[in-house]
């Protein structure tokens, strides 16, 4: 590997100032799982790397006085997939992050790293679109928000600009009722990169007539990681299993795949449709033994992959998050 | 450029200068000649580098690894490698239960599938099939098939167990 110099920053502020200062030759470090294959590589060759994830919060989780659930930018998809404000409330999250390579590799890599990388076949982006994540930078100009889905522009870029990073993930309260599915495709069962994903999320409306909101995003079949609108506004119409298959044909007829190294744009719609009619059903049934089991919170096992939706109770007190 | 870092491995604490781009790997291999711990990919995809590191603050060791780690951002940690495994002379249960069952064939994987198997039983002490293979997913090995290695791990966590009653 060509060598460059290892910076530790004292604040934001000099993180942000090194990255801006040195022009692309300086580059951001968290988990280093992306960074090193390329520096190997030779397809980046840096200067030196600066070193984000001894910031203060960056690898921290918490929940804001106003019951947002905050993510530091550095922390490790384990460390996401294990914290019990996750599993409490986000466990379509958590299913993402276990989804992701190996046990040793989610030790090092970083949902922020994830994020940055802005990847379409980013695996905690489906997820992430689904619960309406909202993004924390920290730049030249301060600190600023970013709704998930301006934050991936297109294949490896961000809405970052120069001399500005990725500080956290924040999450809108838990809607009561909320319940998601994480599903993927590639080469093997486990451990490799999506050439398809699609994460399902629903949760009841808050009205006095019982409704559903759905969420329906896919990775990996786009140049961003990407919503399925359509279907989410028929299986709020119409959740019979007539309604569930149209709602996949919806979900395939939203992607826009291409052929590459991983699958053909056919493969990847019919199996778009595939992956989002297991999902519905998975997020119908999570539902239906939710409504069975009536446990306040904390009675519904943990999944770890779990390819099946596994429903956790919101709190009662919590409101539907406002959107970003 | 190269960093004074001090770090514990397998007991012994070091301090070390290092360069800034070298790799945890590199540096236990090259510097401190352990070479139990095998360089495969260097991607991160073949677990042959696979380490026990305790963070700085960390309550716990976490497998990780080590081509993944640069060396300056290991400073403070402590680690265990596979010459770490065994104590006192005496073999790792898991080590035992691989010999016995035959699970290792020409060896390049076995000290990473070894520490992260370690990871697994110090966090799952009566592991699944399933949760043993969903575990050893980053360990690649293109002998055995990973038949004895599961039954080795499975024969090691009934080891633990009649230890702990």
């Amino acid at each position: 590997m060509q060598p460059f110099d290892y910076l530790i920053p004292k604040d934001h502020a000099e993180a942000s100032a090194l990255l801006a200062a040195g022009g692309g030759s300086v580059r951001p470090f968290m988990g280093g799982t992306d960074f090193l294959i390329r520096a190997r590589g030779g397809f980046i060759r840096p200067q030196s790397v600066v070193d984000l994830k001894v910031l203060p919060g960056m690898r921290e989780i918490r929940q804001s006085p106003d019951g947002w659930l905050v993510i530091g930018a550095a922390c490790t998809m384990n460390q996401v997939a294990a914290h019990p404000l996750v599993l409490a409330g986000y466990d379509l999250l958590a299913q993402a992050c276990n989804s992701v390579a190996s046990y040793q590799l989610r030790n090092r890599a970083t949902i922020g790293g994830n994020c940055c990388n802005a990847s379409p076949a980013a695996d905690t982006a489906p997820a992430l679109f689904c619960l309406d994540a909202v993004a924390e930078t920290y730049g030249p100009a301060g600190a600023r928000r970013i709704p998930i889905a301006d934050f991936f522009v297109g294949p490896g870029r961000s809405a970052l600009q120069l001399g500005e990073f990725l500080t956290a993930i924040h999450l809108p309260p838990a809607p009561t009722g909320a319940c998601g599915a994480f599903n993927k495709l590639g080469r093997t069962k486990l451990g490799d990169i999506s050439a398809v994903s699609v994460a399902v999320y629903a949760w009841e409306h808050d009205t006095e007539t019982p409704r559903r909101d759905w969420r329906i995003a896919l990775g990996a079949v786009g140049p961003t990681p990407l919503r399925a609108p359509e279907a989410e506004a028929a299986l709020a119409a119409d959740a019979s299993p007539q309604g569930v298959q149209r709602a996949a044909e919806l979900t395939a007829a939203a992607a826009r795949p291409i052929d590459d190294i991983r699958a053909s744009a056919a493969y990847r719609r019919a199996m778009v449709a595939v992956l989002a009619r297991r999902g519905i059903e998975a997020v119908l049934a999570g539902i239906a033994r939710a409504g069975l089991q009536a446990v306040p919170f904390g009675g519904v096992p943990a999944g770890s992959v779990s390819p099946t939706g596994v429903l956790r109770e919101g709190r009662p007190e919590q409101m539907i998050g406002g959107a970003a | 450029m190269n960093h004074d870092i001090h770090l514990i491995v397998n007991g012994e604490a070091y301090l070390l200068s290092v360069p800034a781009h070298h790799t945890l790997l590199q540096v236990l291999r090259e510097q401190l000649v352990l070479t139990g711990t095998k360089n495969g990919c260097e991607a991160g995809e073949c677990g042959a580098c696979a380490v026990l590191v305790k963070w700085p603050g960390a309550d716990h060791a976490e497998p990780v690894n080590s081509c993944m780690v640069l060396a300056p951002e290991a400073d403070g940690a402590e680690i265990v490698t596979i010459e770490g495994l065994a104590h006192d002379e005496q073999l790792d249960p898991l080590q035992e239960a691989f010999i016995t069952t035959g699970a290792t064939q020409c060896g390049f994987c076995t000290p990473g599938i070894l520490v992260n198997a370690r990871a697994l039983l110090d966090r799952t002490p009566d592991p699944s099939e399933t949760e043993i293979r969903e575990a050893l997913v980053g360990n690649l090995c293109r002998c055995t098939g990973y038949v004895r290695i599961i039954d080795a791990i499975e024969m090691a966590a009934r080891a633990g167990r009649e230890v702990a009653r």
